[in-house]
């Protein structure tokens, strides 16, 4: 008897994200598939809106992260007005964008994905939150993520604004100057991020490291897929969020693309499925051959460990430590251990904490010259920045007043669509045989997804922090055989 | 006694009210311990069957953010009304449709046809769109629909309060709580927030004119804009004017001109033509076509009134018939 199994991340709510593994006729798993049925259009109703409002429209795209949607649609401002930003412009971005992905990655860390590791995959569900990592790295620390979340989401909104929707982005510059006064209250966040990046290795190290259980689950062939991998990087090929080329590497780490934001329609094609909303990218060259991984697929990756595999190395000290001791403990590179996204996360909040230390002394940070008004005509503009879940792109034309006439979003958390639905195969194969629902599933499929912090709020919008889980075993008839709960 | 049952929900949004939520900081502390948050999809177990089973009416107050969008959005809100002793709209989507609620500028149709068919990136020869039943290898795989509007909260229940703001501000948000526990609510159908202007507030009020008089519209692409100085003295249009106080001037303070989110206040139905009014107002010229001119500079006179109202705008209320 053939059976669909539907897990409801949100129990029954059809509004957030679903995945269906479709069993064959002996019981084993045929296939899984994870579906985004939300859409909520802004490709076309951005149509018609000055393009200088981009930055603030799609920001709305995501909640979580609309630093960097803003973000990406400033710089392809600077692209659609042919515009350099001026140097103050430039350091207060990436500065912004810092401490962005410092909070970012910190929440995901102590709120969300975390928990698996800190506490740990086999405790009660109902410990595995951010009260039991508290309980797990000490009190102190609960306080120490309270506390440095608040001052740096306070600096964000001196500096944008606000921290949720910020409106500093302009083509070619920034709203607002920094004083001195400011740099001084950056500086000292600066040396408060770069202690709570040291503890947080610190207590990774202890907890995850140092127990060998804990690192043969991250090697395990469960969370294993080898894809090609896709991040940003400096002149140096090191990783760099905010700035840069394209690059693309293949499942054994050799260079296959390096292009520039505007190039990317030669790279990048995404494929339409009847069953989900969302789309799934693929690389052009390579082209779509299903849901597999390997050489011959064209999937590729984004986000923290993707980045890392498409990079030489970090542009900051104490960051390329980490880095390199990543990949000695992994013992490859490309790491293709989907549970090492964690681990990539916390080398890259040691980054954007080395980062803000580095722009809080930059001269330029304080000059008045915060815009570069020497605006183009503007007809088509495209832009790139990697967002916290991966790499992400703005395109937009206009007519010759900056109208917008047409955009097209290529987000983060779509490009690791098609790499969930095969993490979930993975962990769904290994665990349903013979029409058997083997209790762990939950867990596995939880801790696949999270790895890669998928952003709903993008695709969707439901995070992935406590997930009850719902799995219905429904024969074809649609008769109920079995149904297993699990509340976080 | 049981401690007062709290619902904090979501519809279609972004995610930012939750993250506003999580941005009371140590004030959550203080929030968790006087109620009993039952319902937070976002970052507590979602216990929806609970929901259901309890008796109408025993939750004391639901907030809800995000515009209605889907059935099943309809459904739940629907479902907390009866529930709930309270419902507040939480946020622009739910107060007016917010910034999702543009879609009302353009259809379903559009939608689909430029996310899927004409995406310069998409490659789909076959034509290929999502449907709501498709079959995958002899399995019928279902995906929801979704309306072709995008209405507002009180469009589909009966609203309470009105917490509004892209996304609420904390000490809006701790008020708000705060009044529901100690049982100290202004008239139904308030909106928890000052009534009275931005420009009420704003430390560029002093630097307005007396008679601000526009002769050209600017827009802040190509304007340097002067940190201390009146957006509308400097010609950048602001929505200050048609705009409720509350947010801190938030977007001011980081010097770009209000674009609205706080919606209007009480005496004002439609923000978009109390602004247009106020746009009148201070435009130099007094004949058709020195008028016609200044105009000519509102580029997009839709997304610049109604940013966060297309929900609750006049103009959009026939649509809104013809769906329901």
């Amino acid at each position: 008897m053939t059976r669909t199994i539907t897990i409801d991340p949100i129990t029954r709510l059809e509004g957030h994200g679903k995945i269906s593994i479709i069993l064959d006729d002996s019981g084993d798993v045929e296939r899984a598939l994870f579906q985004v049925p939300e859409l909520r259009g802004f490709e076309a109703f951005c149509v018609g809106r000055p393009a200088e409002e981009m930055p603030q429209i799609t920001s709305r795209i995501c909640g979580v992260c609309p630093t960097a949607h803003h973000m990406a649609a400033t710089k392809t401002l600077d692209s659609l007005y042919g515009v350099e930003p001026t140097p103050a412009a430039r350091a207060i971005r990436e500065l912004f964008y810092n401490f962005f992905l410092f909070e970012d990655h910190t929440l995901h860390f102590y709120f969300l994905g975390g928990p698996d590791f800190i506490v740990g995959p086999d405790a009660p569900a109902g410990e595995r939150n951010i009260l039991g990592v508290i309980k797990t790295v000490g009190i102190d620390a609960g306080e120490k993520v309270i506390q440095i979340r608040k001052l740096t989401r306070a600096l964000m909104k001196e500096i944008g604004g606000k921290p949720i929707h910020p409106v500093l982005g302009l083509p070619g510059g920034v709203a607002k100057a920094v004083t001195e006064e400011v740099r001084e209250q950056v500086r000292e966040l600066g040396n408060q991020t770069l202690e709570f990046a040291k503890f947080t290795l610190d207590a990774f190290n202890k907890i995850v490291l140092s127990n060998k259980e804990y690192v043969d689950l991250i090697l395990s062939d469960v969370f294993y897929d080898e894809t090609y991998y896709m991040g940003m990087v400096d002149g140096d090929n090191r990783v760099n969020p905010y700035d840069g080329k394209v690059r693309v590497v293949d499942p054994e780490g050799k260079q296959v693309e390096l292009f520039k934001a505007e190039d990317y329609l030669d790279v990048i094609d995404e494929r339409v499925e009847e069953w989900s909303y969302i789309k799934f990218p693929y690389l052009k060259k390579i082209g779509w051959k299903g849901f597999n991984a390997g050489m011959d697929s064209g999937i590729v990756r984004v986000a923290p460990l993707a980045r890392l595999n498409a990079s030489d190395g970090m542009a900051t000290h104490l960051a390329q430590a980490e880095y390199e001791r990543l990949y000695e403990t992994l013992g490859c590179k490309p790491a293709h251990n989907t549970l090492a996204f964690h681990w990539a996360r916390l080398v890259e909040i040691m980054y954007s904490a080395e980062m803000i230390s580095k722009l809080a002394e930059a001269e330029e940070l304080t000059s008045p010259d915060i815009r570069n008004m020497d605006l183009k005509t503007p007809s088509e503009g495209i832009g790139a920045i990697e967002a916290p879940r991966g790499t992400l792109i703005h395109h937009y034309n206009t007519d010759e007043r900056g109208i917008i006439t047409q955009a097209n979003l290529i987000v983060a958390t779509v490009f690791n669509s098609a790499p969930i639905c095969m993490s979930i195969e993975k962990a769904a194969k290994k665990l349903i045989k013979g029409g058997k629902v083997d209790d762990g599933l939950l867990n596995m499929v939880e801790m696949a997804f999270r790895a890669y912090d998928p952003c709903f709020s993008c695709a969707t919008h439901s995070l992935p922090g406590s997930m009850p889980l719902e799995v219905s075993l429904v024969s074809r008839s649609g008769e109920l055989i079995e149904k297993i709960v699990r509340n976080c | 006694m049981d401690k007062p049952k709290v619902v904090f929900y979501w519809c279609a949004s972004c995610g930012g009210c939750e993250e506003a939520v999580v941005d009371l900081e140590e004030a959550i502390l203080d929030v968790t311990a006087a109620v009993d948050i039952v319902l937070w999809p976002v970052a507590l177990d979602f216990k929806y069957q609970d929901v259901e089973a309890m008796d109408d009416g025993s939750i004391a107050v639901s907030f809800i953010n995000g515009a209605i969008r889907t059935e099943e959005q309809e459904h739940v809100a629907r479902l907390l009304r009866k529930k709930s002793g309270l419902v507040v709209a939480f946020g622009s989507c739910a107060v007016s449709g917010g910034i999702p609620a543009l879609a009302n500028l353009t259809s379903r149709e559009a939608v689909f046809e430029r996310s899927y068919l004409t995406s310069p990136s998409t490659d789909n020869t076959e034509g290929i769109t999502p449907v709501t039943r498709s079959d995958v290898d002899g399995h019928t795989i279902s995906l929801p629909r979704f309306y072709d509007t995008v209405f507002k909260l009180d469009d589909v229940v009966d609203v309470d309060y009105y917490l509004p703001g892209c996304a609420p501000v904390p000490d809006l948000i701790i008020g708000a709580v705060k009044a529901v526990l100690e049982n100290n609510l202004p008239e139904k159908g308030s909106v928890l927030a000052p009534n009275r202007s931005l420009c009420s507030s704003c430390d560029r009020n002093e630097s307005k004119p007396e008679d601000v008089c526009i002769s050209e519209i600017r827009r802040v692409v190509d304007t340097k804009i002067d940190p201390d100085i009146c957006f509308l003295a400097q010609g950048v249009i602001c929505m200050g004017p048609a705009t409720r106080d509350g947010c801190g001037q938030a977007c001011i303070k980081g010097n770009m001109p209000c674009t609205g989110c706080f919606g209007p206040t009480d005496n004002c139905e439609d923000q978009g033509a109390k602004m247009i009014a106020a746009m009148g107002g201070i435009m130099e010229g007094n004949d058709e076509q020195s008028i016609r001119r200044v105009l000519d500079g509102i580029v997009d006179p839709a997304g610049t009134f109604y940013r966060y109202g297309m929900s609750a705008s006049l103009a959009g209320s026939m649509r809104r018939e013809k769906q329901k």
